[in-house]
């Protein structure tokens, strides 16, 4: 019985030493080549590479490399030229723009571009079924060639986001040639004017694009090739960048934040975004987002006194502290701190426990009032969801939290089948693009069913109008706390804004020359890499 | 959960119905000999009292914050530490034993319950019921396991017992294949050939002859997969489809605790340790059973 | 045995076929679709109504099931709604590498679990029985997201000894692939040779008492020769079941290894699927794991005849 078992150990650790060291004796890992490869962490799969149907955040992150915008912004907001020469000549009734175009401007595919190419590009996005920029611009009546590089737009109506839509995809300049010839498979192989041209994709796995060598600023590209890999796993992207297998990634984990600045080899870069969290209340969609609003039948729905109960439950500096390590930037508006439209004087509330049950008192409703709270299931969500129903009992709520997958909770959102949902938005530059759609009657993006004809009309004159003065005192009554909620938003609190992100990005320290932009999106301009 | 304990013991005397009362007996005297098996028995035993009685055994509220104690390794006051949310360790995981036991094995049950007679009747009858059932079988296991479980917890509607069947549903398909296997090698043998020459009914050749001697590899199965059962639990209430957070479950915490892996690695181990110790003491109790029910051991 | 593999590949086209039908109805179950998920948060009811169109998602279900199956037949599986890639290339792109994670984690499991698995049995009751048992349970136990991150923190962060993830093709630097390749199929074969030790200590348990191995041994064999000749194959039927069981789940079921380890498998591409509701995707790929999983087990069944000849293969039989 004895005989067998020393053999069979020492044929089993032979095979584990074999094994180990034909897998680790070679461990030469850098070598000398040529290429300048930026292998960059994303955190999600981005959707189709066609800037026309394209929605998805990361796909934009993609885009920045790939397709020149007419213009774009800068780290401070501005608006600044790209592809345009300077910034439009907009007539007195602000309804036509006349932009001048950079010249010398090649596609990929070799093209030029000119204004019959941005013609092209403008009217696909607005014309191509399906197109997802089509409700972006739908201002845009027509598309004018003035000269070879001046192209003039005409808008049905004075529209102030507009020039800030063409800073991202609706602005995104394709060769004609190239989409004519691919129809809708452009995706599959996009050929824009960016410093990065396309080389290949594998779902779920990775982007790679490689140097323009004909781009009109190559002189500020110091990249040879780009590789976007997708990591879901915020640990696993840590993990990958300290191990060397990625150079940056995007979307740092905030309680991961001090593993990032506890390593010497890691650059941390940060700006705050553009988006916001935040607990959005059904009022009155009952039937679906698409019928007339009818008001539900629940304390929620139908008392402000205790949507602002519920409100003033919750810590928004403690909530911050706990899920983001405090590194997020706790608000009560829609707008990031930095808008310049962002309204003076605003004074967020502070948790209130006794105003809160007072309020529930003075609206009759008996406690402890359940509330069912519908998250996606991302992990950060249910935690947030865990510390809103644990700060909220103080008051008097019973809230069951119910995490939901994301198509689903998008299907009930539809439908209106929810009571609080916890879902953000990953903002806009123009600050119309975080309120209009959310709070206006019959918006597309009005989950809440609310209607105020007077709250509709402030947010109407403030896309009408130019001056800027003057559209931040049109939001600021939009979002005055001491105003009834037929006329601020903020008060009728259909939606409670509780954070907004700050974008992380972390470093090898031998990547230099990056720039973060609260947009979110990664700019390898000028970037380079030892 | 009670139902769990009587379940184990109570499945040797499904297996040997026709056995007297003495040899039952003689089972139980042959299990308690041996100490692996009694160690076993006695841990799942534990663990069930621990569930039962969570609401005096644990020190805190499991649900219970407290923003001033984030992420904090053991102490006096928290023996295990504390989690994210500053929610007590210890008393999460003698709350999630509750979810964790019912969902790893009640799930298995089910999935015997369902496995073992049709993998009997697949494989002791052959032909036409074979095929059917075979196909059927290779049809549902050619889905991932967690795919169907999905498809089936969503069709069920979310709630704790129907993950739980929805487990031991997806589960089953693995046991029917096993089964059938382990018929088809002992049908062959001589004295099974001999009961049958002696003009035995098949139910009696099947309960007193290919099941016993078909019991080994399904008890393994059965104990190894309550550590996988545990865990889709988990993933389905992560979807949506099982327990509500904050509720514990010893898989839910392991999921919070992959994102502190390097900041609070005390968040994995304990719910870790638990499901280690909950399938070993499983293992060990089947290896009792399974040395105590051998008709070859004398 | 050719016409019991003619019988049984006839009736496997029809188990497929049975395969693609579930999946298409069950997908269909789940609340939402394609485009909607797809348009996220943003709702834009003209171009959701326009692809819905575009990709016959307004038909009925049996219409759009044909089409769908007439064109698999052609060999067009169709793109993803989402990403607009070509679902088949896709597939053809991940299979050598699902099927290379597969056989490195089963070859791994089965180095574990063959010694193990021996050594438990024949020292029953023995410290070294004790110790193999926690360690495989051990390892069935501890989740491979943990083992997975615990791995890539001290092999690829800590020591540098190898890459943190990533696929290289094996035919461009076969080294460098199976650098990579080493740690995910550790992980994913350690469960699995908890598993298959389990089953194999059980049998050869069983087998060990029975009356022709102790024949054996009293007829003064050598231990080695009784236990590798006699018993051991007939204790493997089970675990070369079990096998058989764990490689449909290999094969689509490395969903938090692929994860971890960034590899390009079924796994990932499935779940993301069925969360992305992109119906093309998910059929194409339960249709090749079908095809997979079917002639796997087919081959196990022709294993079983050939460990022990007294099993008759089905559809050989005369009944």
């Amino acid at each position: 019985m004895r005989r067998i078992l020393p053999r069979v150990r020492l044929g089993l650790l032979g095979l584990l030493v074999l094994g180990l060291s034909a897998v680790m004796v070679s461990l030469t890992g850098g070598s000398a080549q040529a290429p300048v490869i930026l292998r960059v962490g994303i955190a999600e799969e981005p959707d189709i590479l066609d800037p026309t149907l394209a929605r998805t955040f990361v796909g934009r992150i993609v885009f920045a490399s790939l397709c020149d915008k007419l213009y774009d912004i800068d780290q401070n907001l501005e608006i600044v030229p790209q592809l345009a020469e300077g910034l439009p000549e907009i007539s007195p009734d602000g309804k036509t723009l006349t932009i001048k175009l950079r010249q010398g401007v090649k596609f990929h595919d070799g093209t030029d571009f000119n204004a019959e190419a941005a013609k092209f590009s403008l009217e696909r996005h607005l014309n191509l079924p399906g197109s997802r920029r089509k409700s972006e611009i739908a201002q845009l009546q027509s598309v004018e060639v003035v000269d070879g590089f001046t192209i003039r737009l005409v808008l049905s109506a004075p529209f102030s986001p507009f020039l800030a839509q063409l800073t991202d995809r609706a602005g995104m300049m394709i060769s004609p040639k190239a989409a004519q010839a691919l129809g809708d498979q452009f995706g599959t192989q996009p050929v824009c004017a960016g410093p990065f041209k396309f080389k290949e994709r594998v779902a779920q796995d990775r982007i790679v694009l490689e140097r323009f060598a004909d781009y009109w600023d190559k002189d500020k590209i110091f990249l040879d090739q780009i590789v976007f890999k997708i990591i879901v796993d915020p640990s696993v992207r840590l993990a990958n960048l300290k191990a060397g297998e990625l150079d940056l990634f995007e979307r740092v984990r905030p309680t991961d934040l001090d593993l990032v600045r506890a390593d010497p080899n890691l650059v941390l870069s940060s700006v705050s975004s553009l988006g916001y969290q935040g607990l959005t209340i059904n009022i009155a969609n009952k039937e679906g987002f698409n019928k007339p609003p009818v008001q539900l039948d629940t304390p929620l729905a139908k008392d402000p006194r205790v949507r602002k109960a519920f409100e003033l439950s919750i810590d928004r500096k403690v909530l911050n502290d706990v899920i983001n390590n405090g590194e997020f930037i706790p608000d009560c508006t829609p707008l990031p701190i930095i808008s310049p439209f962002y309204p003076q004087g605003l004074v967020c509330p502070e948790r209130n426990i006794e105003q809160a049950k007072q309020l529930l008192a003075e609206a009759g409703v008996a406690t402890p009032l359940k509330i069912t709270l519908m998250t996606t299931n991302a992990p950060d969500a249910i935690r947030t969801g865990e510390v809103i129903k644990s700060m909220a009992a103080e008051a008097g709520f019973d809230v069951t939290i119910n995490p939901v997958e994301f198509a689903t909770a998008l299907n009930l959102q539809d439908a209106g089948q929810y009571e609080a949902f916890l879902i953000g938005w990953s903002g806009r530059v123009d600050p119309d693009g975080n309120i209009h759609q959310f709070q206006t009657c019959g918006g597309a993006l009005n989950a809440t069913g609310v209607c105020d004809p007077v709250i509709d009309a402030l947010l109407n004159e403030a896309r009408a109008r130019s001056n800027n003065a003057e559209r931040a005192k049109l939001y600021a009554t939009a979002m005055d706390l001491n105003l009834p909620p037929d006329i601020s938003f903020l008060s009728r609190r259909n939606i409670i804004y509780l954070w907004h992100a700050v974008n992380f990005v972390a470093l090898n320290q031998s990547v230099t020359g990056f720039v973060a932009v609260p947009d979110g999106l990664l700019r390898f301009k000028g970037v380079q890499k030892r | 959960m009670r139902s769990v304990v009587k379940a184990k013991p109570s499945r040797p005397v499904l297996a040997e119905k026709a056995l007297p009362q003495r040899r039952v007996w003689r089972l139980i005297r042959r299990f308690t000999r041996r100490p692996p098996a009694i160690l076993g028995a006695s841990v799942i035993l534990a663990f069930v009292v621990v569930a039962v009685f969570a609401p005096w055994l644990a020190p805190y509220d499991p649900q219970a914050t407290n923003w001033s104690k984030i992420r904090k390794p053991p102490d006096p006051q928290n023996w295990l530490g504390t989690d994210d949310l500053g929610r007590d360790v210890l008393s999460r995981v003698i709350w999630g034993a509750r979810v964790s036991l019912l969902a790893g094995v009640v799930s298995i049950l089910i999935a015997l319950l369902l496995g073992v007679p049709l993998g009997l009747i697949s494989g002791y009858y052959g032909s036409w019921i074979d095929q059917v059932i075979m196909r059927l079988t290779d049809a549902l296991l050619a889905f991932p396991f967690l795919i169907l479980a999905i498809a089936l917890a969503v069709t069920l509607g979310p709630s704790l017992a129907n993950a739980t069947l929805a487990i031991g549903v997806s589960a089953a398909p693995g046991f029917i294949r096993l089964t059938r296997a382990q018929v088809l090698a002992v049908r062959e043998e001589e004295y099974v050939q001999a009961a049958r020459a002696l003009g035995a009914s098949d139910l009696r050749i099947i309960g007193r002859h290919v099941l016993p001697n078909s019991f080994a590899p399904l008890l393994v199965q059965a104990t190894v997969s309550i550590a996988g059962a545990i865990i889709a639990e988990s993933t389905l209430s992560f979807l949506g489809l099982g327990v509500q957070p904050p509720t514990p479950s010893w898989g839910s915490m392991l999921n919070v605790a992959q994102g502190f892996l390097q900041q609070a690695p005390w968040m994995a181990w304990w719910p870790g340790l638990a499901i280690f110790v909950t399938v070993l003491a499983f293992n060990l109790a089947g290896d009792g059973l399974r040395d105590a029910l051998d008709p070859k051991d004398y | 045995m050719l016409q019991f593999l003619i019988r049984r590949s006839l009736i496997s086209i029809i188990v497929i076929f049975l395969v693609t039908i579930l999946v298409f109805v069950s997908q269909r179950l789940l609340p939402g679709d394609p485009v909607r998920v797809w348009v996220g948060e943003e709702r834009d009811p003209e171009s959701i109504a326009y692809f819905r169109h575009k990709y016959g998602l307004d038909e009925p279900i049996p219409l759009q099931y044909l089409r769908w199956l007439s064109l698999a037949l052609q060999g067009d599986l169709g793109r993803s709604i989402r990403t607009g890639i070509d679902v088949r290339e896709e597939i053809l792109r991940r299979l050598p590498i699902t099927v290379e994670l597969a056989v490195l984690a089963l070859i791994i499991a089965v180095v574990i679990a063959l010694p193990a698995g021996v050594i438990s049995a024949v020292r029953k009751d023995t410290t070294w029985d004790y110790i193999g048992n926690s360690v495989a349970l051990f390892g069935l136990s501890v989740p491979n997201f943990w083992l997975g991150i615990m791995l890539i923190l001290f092999l690829a962060v800590q020591l540098h000894w190898l890459p943190a993830s990533g696929y290289v093709s094996p035919w461009e630097d076969v080294l460098e692939n199976l650098r990579r390749m080493i740690m995910p199929a550790f992980v994913l074969g350690t469960g699995l040779s908890a598993v298959l030790m389990r089953q194999i200590r059980s049998s050869l348990l069983e087998v060990l008492k029975s009356d022709y191995v102790r024949t054996a041994y009293s007829k003064g064999l050598e231990e080695r020769v009784v236990i590798y000749k006699h018993a051991l194959r007939n204790a493997l039927i089970p675990a070369v079941t079990v096998l058989g069981l764990q490689a449909g789940a290999l094969f689509g079921g490395a969903v938090i290894t692929e994860q971890v380890f960034v590899i390009p498998g079924f796994g990932k591409y499935i779940l993301d699927g069925v969360f992305t509701r992109d119906y093309a995707q998910v059929q194409a790929v339960v249709l090749v794991t079908a095809v997979g999983y079917i002639a796997i087990n087919l081959i196990v069944d022709v294993i079983y005849s050939i460990i022990n000849p007294k099993i008759r293969l089905e559809g050989a039989k005369a009944e």
